[in-house]
């Protein structure tokens, strides 16, 4: 019985590794570019909201609406001011830059926040907490299912916004090949940068959720960068759709090794992780391979 | 272009001699050094010689090999783990420094089988994953007492100046020998077909360069040096805690050494690190600021001079004091005056392929 404990309490939480893992896919999938910041910016968003709720008594939902936005503008800033210019030094260079932003943030945070670590639990009274029982044994938290739930809403509604909209389709022809997109008349550097905006209004949002489950402090963007890449690797780099397939393998993972022992949640995600990758390596790439099973189609 | 004639292909020239000169008897002069330099001195030395070691290793990885990798703190963090674990089992302390680099350099064979089929960011987390992998791994070893932590006590053997003193020579002698694998490495024909792949990896696969076993031979020799770095740094700091050995922050120091030094040439890693213990020295003690200048000299580097300075110095002089490449001379029919053209000449064009 706690087997299937962990197994519902490690799908829950892969909501939350598909929701900090979103942005990171789609900002790989649409502009091949993989932001080390990731994970550092996720946590900033998360700062911002606690500075809101702390400071101002401004509830983190709430809050939201005001860094999600502002989120969207760092996102535009740095595609224009970082992401474009060392695209154009190679696929190298924006792996450094972006290493580099990531200390840059971690260190100011540490700066204006000091070692402490912080919650956003304590702003959003009983919902940290509360939770549903399922039977004596079995207790589905209300945060990680609506965690779960936003994840869904977010991915299926980028999904839709990328098939359905003007915007979308251009964003799609740029991923595909933005010189010929170009050609056609899409403005590839407004796209790329309206991208960029959208991938880190995915970051806030995660943000808020890495703020309200548990604790953060200023050097916790890396392990969320981990998490991230992890749950979009395994579930096939740069679709979305299997970012949340990835997410699930690798929270239930986790679930399962810290049955094992203390350090075995760790340790079993980054062996799930390696697991995949060594498979997809070898005999080809398993979301793509879910995706097509489910859909019967090869493109999502 | 055209009208010119190729009067001549070198290598050396009169500056790479004298610097080639230099550099033997400055290792030289510096082999003597725990005899002529204080305490302080020869701490301070023998630190510099690991960052050499860092920044020649991660330049070879990524400026030779166009491999970015967030996760050499594996190594590094392992070297010094496998230098305690043969030290507990009773093999000499500062035979073990040398024989754990070994064994982590053997073990990172396989593990290239995986990782190198990764490409470009995924490379570089990838491995960032492997380096979080190895260092819960090391943590459930009981010797190493979790996050605590161990020291190599093995080292009380040695009285601490003699302590001092082998460990500074073991730091330089392998920073010198390093440097010497490193550039026999570049100038042989393997090196030629190494840089071929940093300046474009396809169009050198098409002439029959074997890529695949060319990154396995130096991705395996950066594991090696950036393990033997790591087995220094705890016979020079004595106390092991993994998480300070397998932080990132150490590839922040690499990165920051191989770009600013100038990523891709090979006089540039000992500029770089030289640059980086100067840095150092004098900002270390302001903390976070100091690492907020760090990333953001690093970002600026990537950004606007992603050559570094010494690919600056190439691109702007003819000087070269270690040559890895060629060098074709030109003679013009109408001035007659004479200009040279470096090997890496078309790296910065063909720097989207990579």
């Amino acid at each position: 019985m706690i087997f299937l404990s962990q197994i519902i309490q490690g799908v829950l939480l892969g909501g939350y590794y598909a929701l900090i893992a979103s942005g990171l896919s789609f900002m790989f999938g649409v502009m091949g570019v993989i932001n080390l910041a990731h994970g550092s910016l996720a946590v900033l968003a998360a700062y911002a909201l606690f500075v809101l709720a702390d400071r101002f008594g401004i509830e983190p939902f709430l809050g939201l609406c005001l860094v999600a936005p502002a989120m969207a503008l760092v996102g535009w800033a740095l595609q224009r001011l970082v992401l474009e210019r060392s695209a154009r030094g190679g696929v190298l260079v924006p792996v450094l830059s972006t290493f580099g932003l990531s200390i840059i943030i971690d260190n100011l945070l540490f700066e204006g926040f000091g070692a402490d670590t912080r919650s956003l639990a304590p702003y959003i009274g009983d919902l940290s907490y509360d939770s549903w029982s399922l039977g004596d044994t079995i207790a589905i938290g209300k945060l990680a299912a609506l965690t779960m739930a936003v994840a869904i809403v977010l991915l299926g509604g980028i999904q839709t916004f990328l098939n359905r909209t003007q915007i979308g389709r251009a964003i799609r022809a740029t991923a595909e090949d933005s010189d010929t997109a170009e050609l056609v008349g899409v403005n590839a550097r407004r796209v790329n940068a309206i991208a960029a905006a959208i991938a880190l209004t995915t970051v806030a949002v995660a943000g808020a959720f890495l703020g309200m489950r548990a604790t953060f402090d200023p050097y916790a963007g890396g392990a969320q960068l981990i998490f991230a890449f992890e749950a979009s690797v395994i579930g096939g780099a740069g679709s979305l759709w299997g970012t949340l397939i990835g997410g699930i393998v690798l929270g239930v993972a986790q679930s399962l090794g810290a049955l094992v022992n203390p350090q075995g949640f760790f340790i079993a995600g980054h062996l799930a992780f390696l697991a995949v990758l060594f498979a997809r390596l070898s005999f080809g790439d398993l979301g793509q391979r879910v995706r097509t099973a489910l859909t019967g189609r090869n493109r999502s | 272009m055209s009208a010119s004639r190729i009067t001549a292909v070198e290598r050396w020239t009169p500056a790479s001699r004298i610097a080639v000169a230099a550099a033997a008897i400055i290792i030289a002069v510096l082999a003597v050094g725990p005899a002529i330099f204080s305490a302080n001195a020869v701490d301070k030395l023998t630190t510099l010689f690991i960052y050499v070691i860092l920044a020649l290793m991660w330049n070879a990885l990524v400026g030779f090999c166009g491999l970015v990798s967030i996760g050499q703190q594996a190594f590094f963090g392992l070297g010094a783990y496998a230098a305690i674990r043969l030290a507990n089992w009773g093999v000499g302390v500062y035979p073990s420094l040398f024989l754990g680099a070994l064994i982590v350099g053997a073990l990172s064979w396989p593990l290239s089988l995986l990782m190198l089929r990764l490409k470009g960011g995924e490379f570089a987390i990838g491995m960032w994953v492997m380096s979080e992998l190895a260092h819960l791994l090391v943590n459930l070893d009981t010797l190493v007492r979790g996050e605590t932590g161990t020291s190599l006590i093995e080292l009380n053997a040695y009285a601490s100046g003699n302590r001092r003193a082998l460990t500074y020579w073991c730091a330089l002698a392998a920073m010198a020998g390093l440097l010497a694998i490193v550039f026999r490495l570049l100038r042989s024909p393997l090196g030629a077909a190494i840089q071929a792949i940093r300046d474009n990896e396809q169009a050198a696969e098409s002439i029959g360069v074997r890529v695949m076993s060319a990154k396995r031979l130096v991705f395996t020799l950066a594991a090696f040096g950036t393990a033997l770095a790591g087995a220094l740094w705890v016979a020079t700091a004595l106390t092991f805690q993994p998480k300070a050995y397998f932080s990132p922050l150490w590839t922040a120091y690499m990165i920051f050494m191989a770009l600013v030094g100038g990523l891709g040439t090979f006089e540039g890693a000992i500029l770089g690190a030289v640059i980086f213990f100067a840095i150092e020295t004098w900002f270390g003690d302001m903390g976070v600021w100091y690492l907020v200048g760090l990333g953001a000299t690093a970002l600026i580097f990537a950004l606007l001079f992603p050559r570094g300075i010494w690919g600056w110095v190439e691109d702007h002089t003819s000087l070269r004091l270690l040559p890895v490449g060629y060098r074709l001379r030109f003679s013009s029919p109408d001035g007659g005056h004479t200009r040279a053209i470096g090997g890496e000449e078309d790296r910065r064009d063909s720097g989207a392929e990579r």
